[in-house]
C-alpha cells in the first residue's frame, strides 16, 4: 500500500477554521490543498452605501487580534478618496498604537502559539510548566503591547479613540510618559526571548520567496511607504490592483492572491525583513545578528526570529514615539463630505493590507475592496507545504502532520481576516 | 454570608449564545457584584487572576450536550477540560490561560468556572432560550447569596453591551 492520505481537519493555534488535505501517491505528492471553510463575511458588501467615515470601525471588525490594520488601512485609503493629510503628530501617535498591535500579536503568535512546535509541545501551557521564565517575559511583553493599545486606543480590543482625520481625543503627555520605562524593558526581554528562540533546531529549508512589502527609505515601515519587492517593484498603493490580483478557487471560501502574472508571494515578517533591514534599529540589527541571522532569511521556519526582531523594533520604537510626544491639537484633521477614490496600504502583523473605496457625493461608499495579508499568503503557503511534505516523505503520518501544521503556522495565519484556518488530510493512495 | 468573587464573563456578545458569560456579568453587575467582561485572546486572564483572590469565571461551551446544560469546575482542584471551552481567538482561550497560570503559580486562591453550553455561535445578538434559562438560574444564585460586601454600584469597565 504505497498511497497516504494525511488529512487534518481542523487546524489548531490558528486564528478561524481551516484544513489541509495531503494526497501521496508512492513518491508523488498528488495534492497539496489548503483549504479554508470559514463561512465568508462579506464585509465589502455590507460597507456598500455607509458613510466612507465609518469604514474604519466597520472593517476593524474583521479581527479581534489585528483591528489597528483595518482602522488604519481604512483611514488612509478614505483619506485619500476625501483629500484629507493629517498632521505629522497624528501620524506618529497612528504609528505608535499600530506598534502596540504588532507587540501584541506578533508575541502571542510567535512565544504562545509558535513555540510549541519547535518544543514538541502541544500547547504554550505545557512551555509553562518546563520553562515559566520565558512564558512570564512573553507575557509581560505581550501585555506591554495591550497597554499601549489601550492609553492611546481606549481599548485593546477594537479600539474606540481612531476616526478618520486622527483621533476623538489626544492621550495625556503624562500618560504617554508613563510607558517609557516598560517600554525600555520589553526591548530587553524581546531581544532575550529572540535569543532564546534562537537556540531552537529549525528544519532546514530555504526558499527563493518572492518578499512584497512596504519599503520605505527613511523608517521600517509600519504604515507608511510604497509597496515593494524583492524583484525591485516599487509602486503606490493606488496601483495595487494593476500589479496583484485574487481568485476564487473551490477548497477556500478566501480568496488567493497572486501577482499579476500568476506568482505566489510572501508578505509578512521575512518580507518586510529582508525589504527593508537597514532601517531597523542598531539594537536590532545586533539582536539578528547575535541570533544567526543576515539580512534576509529565506528559512520560513526562523519567521519566529523575525517576528520576535519585530516586536523589539516596535517596542523601541513606541519608546522613541513617546519621548517626543506632542499630542496633536487638534486630534483629529477636519473631515469634508466629498466624492473620491482612495487607496490605503499598511503593514499588519501578517503583512500588508490593502483598501480601497470610491465614494459618492454624499462621502458614501459605492464600493470596497479589501485584501488581507493571509488571501495574500494562501498560494506561498500551499507552495511550501508541497515542499514540506516532498522533503519529508520518509516521516510518519504523524510527524508530516506536525511538520505541516508548523510550516502553515510560520504564517500566523488569520482566516477569519482571509475570510472575510485547518483540518489536515494526508492521503497516502 | 460570603466573599462576594469578581465575576468574569468571557464571550463576544455578537455571537448568540458565545455571550452568556457576559449576560451573566452584567445580571450580576446589577445586583452588586464586581465584574468584568473578557474578549479577545485568554492571555489577559492571566493579569486578572494575579489581581484578585477570589475569581468566577462564566464562559459558554461546545460539548456536544443539551443546549443549556450547565458545568461547575473548581479550577484549584482540577484542571479544565480545554476541548469544552472553544471560545478563543487563535486558540489560547479560557482552559490554556488557567493551565498557563496554574503552571505559573499565579492562579488566585479560588476560582470557580462556570460553563453553559451553547447552542447558537453565529453572528448576532441574543441567546437561545434554553440557554438564557440556565444563565437566569445561574444569575439567581448568587444574587441570592448575601454579601460580606459591595464592591460597586456600576462595576464593568465599560458597558458590556458595547463589547464583542
Amino acid at each position: 500500500m504505497n498511497d497516504r492520505v494525511i488529512q487534518v481537519n481542523e487546524l489548531a493555534r490558528v486564528e478561524g477554521e481551516g484544513a489541509l488535505y495531503v494526497r501521496i501517491n508512492g513518491d508523488d505528492v498528488e495534492r497539496v490543498e489548503f483549504r479554508i471553510f470559514e463561512p465568508p463575511r462579506f464585509f465589502e458588501a455590507l460597507l456598500q452605501s455607509r458613510m466612507g467615515t465609518e469604514a474604519p470601525d466597520i472593517t476593524s471588525r474583521i479581527c479581534g487580534i489585528c483591528p489597528i490594520a483595518y482602522i488604519m488601512g481604512a483611514c488612509h485609503a478614505v483619506e485619500k478618496a476625501l483629500g484629507i493629510e493629517v498632521t505629522p503628530q497624528i501620524h506618529a501617535l497612528r504609528r505608535m498604537i499600530y506598534c502596540g498591535e504588532w507587540i501584541q500579536s506578533n508575541t502571542l503568535h510567535a512565544a504562545m502559539l509558535h513555540a510549541p512546535d519547535f518544543l514538541g509541545l502541544p500547547s504554550a501551557m505545557d512551555i509553562a510548566k518546563t520553562n515559566p521564565e520565558l512564558v512570564r517575559k512573553a507575557l509581560r511583553v505581550k501585555k506591554m503591547g495591550n497597554t499601549l493599545m489601550e492609553v492611546i486606543g481606549g481599548r485593546a480590543v477594537h479600539p474606540i479613540n481612531t476616526k478618520v482625520g486622527g483621533f476623538y481625543s489626544a492621550p495625556d503627555p503624562d500618560a504617554i510618559a508613563a510607558l517609557i520605562p516598560e517600554l525600555e524593558a520589553c526591548a530587553l526581554l524581546a531581544r532575550e526571548i529572540t535569543l532564546d528562540f534562537a537556540k531552537f533546531e529549525f528544519p532546514d529549508d530555504d526558499h527563493d520567496y518572492l518578499f512584497v512589502s512596504l519599503i520605505h527609505p527613511d523608517m521600517y515601515p509600519i504604515l507608511e511607504g510604497n509597496i515593494g519587492s524583492s524583484r525591485g517593484l516599487d509602486i503606490p498603493p493606488e496601483e495595487y490592483p494593476q500589479h496583484f490580483y485574487e481568485e476564487h478557487v473551490e477548497r477556500s471560501t478566501a480568496l488567493q492572491g497572486r501577482t499579476a502574472d500568476g506568482l505566489p508571494y510572501l508578505v509578512g515578517p521575512l518580507a518586510r525583513y529582508a525589504n527593508n533591514f537597514e532601517q531597523l534599529t542598531d539594537n536590532c540589527k545586533a539582536t539578528a545578528r547575535d541570533a544567526g541571522l543576515g539580512p534576509v532569511v529565506r528559512n520560513p521556519y526562523q519567521s519566529i526570529l523575525v517576528r520576535m526582531i519585530e516586536v523589539q523594533y516596535a517596542l523601541e520604537e513606541a519608546a522613541r514615539l513617546a519621548r517626543i510626544y506632542e499630542p496633536p491639537d487638534p486630534p483629529s484633521v477636519a473631515v469634508p463630505v466629498c466624492a473620491g477614490e482612495g487607496h490605503g496600504c499598511t503593514e499588519a502583523p501578517r503583512g500588508i493590507c490593502y483598501h480601497s473605496y470610491q465614494l459618492d457625493d454624499d462621502g458614501r461608499i459605492t464600493f470596497a475592496n479589501i485584501v488581507p495579508p493571509t488571501s495574500q499568503n494562501q498560494p506561498q503557503i500551499e507552495v511550501d507545504l508541497q515542499r514540506t511534505v516532498e522533503g519529508n516523505l520518509a516521516m510518519t503520518d504523524d510527524d508530516l502532520q506536525w511538520r505541516c501544521e508548523q510550516t502553515i503556522r510560520n504564517y500566523d495565519p488569520c482566516i477569519s481576516c482571509s475570510t472575510h484556518f485547518l483540518k489536515l488530510t494526508v492521503d497516502r493512495v | 454570608m460570603f466573599d462576594a468573587p469578581l465575576i468574569v464573563g468571557v464571550g463576544n456578545t455578537y455571537r448568540h449564545d458565545d455571550g452568556v458569560g457576559p449576560w451573566v456579568a452584567k445580571a450580576l453587575a446589577k445586583q452588586g457584584y464586581e465584574t468584568r467582561i473578557h474578549f479577545g485572546d485568554g492571555t489577559g486572564l492571566i493579569d486578572l487572576f494575579g489581581k484578585k483572590s477570589n475569581i468566577v469565571l462564566v464562559d459558554a461551551t461546545r460539548s456536544g450536550a443539551k443546549a443549556g446544560t450547565h458545568v461547575q469546575f473548581d479550577a484549584i482542584s482540577q484542571p479544565l477540560p480545554a476541548d469544552m471551552f472553544h471560545y478563543s481567538t487563535h486558540r489560547f482561550g479560557l482552559a490554556e490561560a488557567v493551565e498557563t497560570a496554574r503552571a505559573l503559580g499565579v492562579l488566585p486562591k479560588t476560582l470557580l468556572v462556570h460553563g453553559i453550553e451553547g447552542a447558537l455561535f453565529a453572528a448576532g445578538r441574543g441567546l437561545s432560550p434554553s440557554v438564557e434559562e440556565t444563565a437566569a438560574d445561574l444569575v439567581q444564585h448568587y444574587a441570592s447569596r448575601p454579601k460580606t460586601r459591595k464592591v460597586r454600584d456600576t462595576v464593568s469597565d465599560v458597558d458590556p453591551s458595547q463589547l464583542t
